[in-house]
């Protein structure tokens, strides 16, 4: 047994040598096929018949410069709604969530309600529902302010999207394990503790990931309000377009929401990435 | 002496299945009982009945003269006076060591946080884990996390502590930290029951080892009396197996 610790030293720097050899080798084969990539795009894209045409009108750069400033100022709303939802969102799902995971007898109706509102929102196109309720509900007559479009086709995504995180939160909670519960329970802490101080916390954990997933896509289909009506950064990237006879706005929309979108899912991996170091275990796959 | 714990004929079946068919049984106060038998046999089963984890279906629960198992008596107060640790240590894994502990005592028993702390630092301190206070489980050794579980436990200031095979999940070196503790404990006079596969520690602290088979007490007595000379066969035949691993 003592043959490891008498060839230790020399077999470790082998050993570290070797994975040097290899770090490098992959990393000169990554730079490799990346510039014979970019190469083969930078050549063969321009000479497309028609490239000269597809530059003009999707990537001017006086065009670019022109709708920027506005288009920025159009995405402010699109913040705003998002900020707006976001903490109803996982508030509302989280009950929901919550809700279907008691056994509390009393709320057996509400349950059942639950579930027919999870399965409806989730079996129709976000898009849908945003006419149906954005149109639907100001159809009522109702007074200003409460006949907006923009408010209900907000309501719209709060539901839809409180649906999906519903379900995220409600796999993260079944994922606790029982024994956990069990733990908590034997201490004397009652149900409700049990739930806020030791399920919740750490369902919250591990659904943080999948989370981020559905705030990323919720922060892209704030645009599809503007469907209805509110001019946000998509309604007015169209604006633009028919008024230059230009596609070149729809790409600056599209750098502004990468700028947004990006960033999130970098964080979603980072806070990933911290919470196994912290803690390891299983996770919930997105 | 009357008995500071006792179990009156308690039945508990899942479905079809009668785990436990009639236990009963006086625990003095400070005494240790240990429970051994076949896996199978009931006896986490019974554990987390006295816990009050699982309902029983008859008989009672008996602890300081109050019956904890009466229908409508508030559980969350009977489980505080009687703690129960688990093989698998299930320490809260987002909580430091620390808040593992005073966690109950905030939540449960309405004692102020630095009260809390102070009373975990001292049992932290007395059992040599001061150290490890802002540690998060997984940064432990298996035994490190099962004497916190046990610390976890026995902050609460429980009438008596229910250890359910609390070495078995443990590396065989870090079995006798845990042991250590455990017969620290009894020195300070806690009131144990505990099921166990750690026959010679059984014979070391154990008052009465109960045999428990098919969710009977099958034989009981002092623990010399049952591991070297058991009188039924059966335990006879379990002994002979479990000594020859
Ligand atoms: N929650 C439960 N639901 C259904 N059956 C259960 C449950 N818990 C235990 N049982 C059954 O009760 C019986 C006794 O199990 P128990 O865990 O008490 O045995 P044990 O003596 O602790 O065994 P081991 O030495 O393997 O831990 C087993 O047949 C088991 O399948
Ligand atoms: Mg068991």
């Amino acid at each position: 047994m003592n043959s490891d610790s008498s060839t230790g030293p020399s077999r470790a720097s082998a050993r570290r040598a070797f994975e040097e050899r290899r770090r490098r080798r992959s990393l000169a084969i990554a730079a490799t096929s990346t510039v014979v990539f970019v190469g083969l795009v930078a050549l063969l894209v321009p000479r497309m018949p028609r490239w000269d045409r597809v530059k003009q009108s999707f990537f001017s750069g006086e065009q670019f410069a022109d709708s920027f400033p506005r288009l920025l100022d159009a995405f402010v709303l699109d913040l705003k709604i998002f900020a707006w939802s976001v903490p109803i969102i996982l508030g509302f799902g989280m009950l929901v969530a919550l809700t279907r995971v008691s056994r509390n007898p009393a709320l057996f109706p509400i349950r059942a309600l639950c579930v027919v509102y999870v399965d409806l929102m989730r079996g129709v196109p976000v898009l849908l529902w945003i006419y149906l309720i954005g149109f639907g509900v100001p159809g009522l007559g109702l007074d200003r302010p409460w006949n907006s479009p923009l408010l209900w086709g907000t309501v719209a995504l709060c539901v839809t999207y409180s649906s999906y995180v519903s379900e995220v939160f409600r796999a993260g909670i079944e994922g606790v394990h029982e024994s956990q519960r069990a733990a908590a329970r034997s201490l004397g802490l009652t149900h409700g503790q049990t739930l806020r101080l030791v399920v919740i916390p750490q369902a919250v954990r591990r659904v943080v990931p999948p989370l981020m997933n559905d705030l990323v896509s919720l922060q892209k289909d704030v645009a599809l309000v503007s469907l209805i009506g509110p001019i946000e950064i998509l309604r007015q990237a169209g604006i633009d377009k028919s008024k230059f006879a230009n596609f070149t706005p729809y790409v600056v929309a599209a750098v502004i929401f990468l700028c947004v979108t990006i960033p999130l899912t970098r964080t979603a991996d980072w806070l990933l990435a911290r919470e196994r170091r912290r803690t390891g275990g299983t996770r919930v796959a997105a | 002496m009357t008995a500071q714990l006792s179990i009156r004929n308690v039945h508990k079946s899942f479905g079809s299945n009668d785990v436990l068919r009639g236990i009963s049984l006086d625990v003095p106060r400070g005494s240790v009982v240990a429970f051994i038998g076949a896996s199978g046999s009931g006896k986490s089963t019974l554990l987390r009945c006295i816990n009050l984890l699982e309902p029983i279906d008859d008989g009672e629960i008996v602890l300081d003269g109050v019956d904890i198992s009466a229908p409508g008596f508030d559980a969350n107060v009977a489980r505080r006076d009687v703690g129960l640790v688990f093989q698998s240590y299930n320490l809260f894994p987002h909580m430091n060591v620390l808040r593992n502990i005073t966690l109950a005592l905030t939540h449960a028993t309405g004692i102020t946080r630095p009260d809390a702390e102070a009373t975990a630092i001292d049992l932290l301190d007395r059992f040599g884990l001061a150290d490890k206070a802002r540690a998060y489980p997984e940064q432990l050794s298996g035994g490190q996390q099962q004497r916190v579980a046990i610390i976890r436990a026995v902050a609460l200031r429980p009438s008596v502590l229910l250890l359910d095979e609390v070495t078995a999940a443990l590396d065989p070196q870090l079995v006798g930290e845990v042991l250590d503790l455990i017969a620290e404990l009894r020195t300070s006079g806690m009131t144990m029951l505990m099921a166990t596969h750690e026959m010679n520690f059984a014979r070391d602290v154990a008052d009465t080892v109960c045999f428990l088979h098919e969710g009977a007490i099958h034989e009981m007595g002092r623990p010399e009396d049952i591991l070297d000379s058991p009188r039924e066969e059966r335990t006879q035949a379990f002994l002979a197996r479990t000594m020859r691993r």
